[in-house]
């Protein structure tokens, strides 16, 4: 098992974000979280890495119980997030943004680990020097997603990576997913708004609402299930 | 024309030092936000370590100049790096998700203790030391002003520069200096991606206070004396130098640090100089009117 969320409780505030989570993400799966604005989805990724802490329950990585690491420990472990919104440092180069990625990683992989992104988005490789704060969205994805390759990371969190793309930056975005899934075995993590390519990629997946898990299945079953049809694909965020 | 060539290098050596303490200043506001008002008080026990050292060597006899500079900027480093360090430690780190305005009272309470503890264990009046370089090039002589360069000036100089670059290229180049800037733009990010947040902001700290601590071996060669007050006057200019710059960016700490040294100079050599203060505390007022963002900052708005 690479995860294992046992009765997660988080606040955000005053607000009881997650109430009682258990999630579970096998090797080489591709798990998605499916759920409406506010449900929980990033709060849910966000508390792995221990921000907001875990009030109750346990988080298991690896083997390794991580619900009290420090955040940066917690990543050192393996694990890597592409944020909501992306969160490149706007005022590094591209390169040094790949770097930031790689920072704890030998630095003998690092040459191979860049081109290896670079391969996968050669957009990136002509704008090496240039500053991230000046990519267009659809490029700040994929840097936000090369840089969290940079560190070879056992399970790859994804955080909307579809949102306020363009159509065909959303196409090149899942199919990077499905690659790196088949021809690397990457366990990922995937949250998204878009449901209906979200559950054509996965191999299982979760319905959360309101902080809480009310459906979990395989792709295919929560795609056809007709409580999901109805609060998510038919819903008009297909 | 003599004369004018003399402030020039007076305004180079005093604009030096407070360009050292200016990085102190725009590095911590630059990673946490804040302005560490204790800044200047870190460079006033700088400066007292230093002469404590010089004390201490002129009493087991060291002769050579070279030999006992060294000493002393390697002790008064390390001791003011970890003054550095505990006053994060002690009086941010706790106040660290609390209000913007909290950290700010609390580096204020921290300036008062340190010059109140120093006043009281060092006592009020000035500390002295014999000359420790004397002399110097006479660069230009004319009928009736002799241009010199002491061999302290020109010391003080050189090693700013040397620093300056040195620094500027570790920022810009190596992990250290990603890692540093990395929790500057998106600390929560940077934690993401393994970067030991706490332990960063602890180095910054212990960055600027020993660059601080050089400025204050400097003026305690320069001056030859010291007194606990003069963290108060050195910190306000430094800060000055580091807005006139543009907060949060380095080179325009230097730049600014360099310009306030020869605005003084010039204005006491030329207008007045019992005024020269003046000039420091109308140039904050002026920028922080006209041009908040300083001549290298960036604008605080920011499209991400």
């Amino acid at each position: 098992m690479m995860l294992t969320m046992t009765g997660v409780h988080a606040h955000y505030g005053h607000i009881h974000a997650l109430r009682g989570i258990d999630v579970e993400v096998q090797v080489g799966e591709i798990v998605t979280l499916i759920g409406a604005n506010g449900a929980g989805k990033s709060t849910l990724m966000m508390s792995l890495f221990g921000n907001p802490r875990a009030s109750a329950g346990q988080i298991v990585f690896d083997g390794e119980d991580i619900t009290r690491l420090p955040t940066h420990e917690i990543a050192l472990r393996g694990i890597s997030l592409v944020p909501e919104g992306r969160r490149v440092f706007p005022r590094m180069t591209v390169i040094e943004n790949l770097q930031m990625g790689a920072n704890f990683s030998a630095p003998d992989n690092f040459e191979a680990d860049a081109a290896r992104v670079f391969a996968m988005f050669p957009i990136l490789d002509e704008r090496q020097s240039q500053r991230a704060g000046t990519l267009s969205g659809g490029e700040q994805q994929m840097l936000a997603i090369g840089r969290a390759l940079m560190s070879r990371p056992k399970l790859l969190l994804l955080d909307e990576p579809s949102l306020g793309l363009a159509p065909i930056y959303i196409r090149r975005i899942f199919q990077i997913v499905r690659e790196l899934n088949r021809d690397h075995g990457m366990t990922i993590l995937l949250v998204e708004q878009n449901a209906n390519q979200a559950l054509k990629v996965a191999h299982r997946g979760y319905v959360l609402q309101h902080g809480g898990i009310t459906i979990a299945g395989s792709g295919e079953e929560l795609l056809a299930s007709p409580e999901v049809r109805a609060a998510y694909l038919e819903g008009g965020h297909a | 024309m003599a004369y004018a060539l003399q402030q020039l290098i007076n305004g180079l050596t005093l604009g030096a030092m407070y360009g050292l303490i200016a990085i102190g200043y725009t590095m911590v506001y630059g990673i946490i936000g804040m302005i560490n008002f204790a800044h200047g008080d870190i460079f006033m026990v700088s400066a007292f370590i230093a002469v404590t050292c010089f004390t201490l060597l002129a009493a087991a006899d060291v002769s050579s100049i070279p030999l006992a500079l060294m000493f002393v900027l390697v002790v008064t480093i390390f001791f003011t790096s970890a003054y550095g360090w505990a006053v994060e430690r002690v009086a941010y780190r706790p106040l660290r998700g609390a209000t913007r305005l909290a950290p700010l009272i609390s580096a204020i309470g921290m300036s008062i203790f340190l010059q109140n503890t120093v006043q009281l264990t060092q006592g009020a009046r000035v500390k002295p030391i014999p000359p420790v370089i004397e002399g110097g090039i006479e660069v230009w002589n004319t009928a009736d002003f002799a241009v010199q360069i002491g061999w302290s000036q020109l010391l003080i100089i050189v090693t700013t520069v040397v620093l300056m670059v040195a620094f500027n290229w570790m920022i810009s180049h190596t992990a250290f200096g990603r890692q540093q800037r990395s929790c500057e733009q998106d600390r929560t990010m940077a934690a993401l991606l393994g970067v030991n947040v706490d332990r960063t902001i602890s180095l910054t700290f212990m960055l600027g206070a020993a660059l601080a601590a050089v400025a204050g071996v400097m003026v305690t060669v320069y001056y030859g004396v010291v007194d606990f007050f003069i963290g108060f006057l050195a910190g306000i200019k430094a800060f000055t130098a580091a807005v006139l710059g543009g907060i949060g960016s380095l080179p325009g700490a230097m730049l600014g640090g360099l310009l306030i040294g020869l605005i003084e100079s010039f204005w006491a050599a030329y207008l007045w100089a019992e005024y020269k203060d003046v000039a420091t505390f109308g140039i904050l007022c002026l920028v922080l009117m006209l041009r908040p963002s300083g001549l290298l900052g960036r604008p605080e708005v920011e499209k991400v």
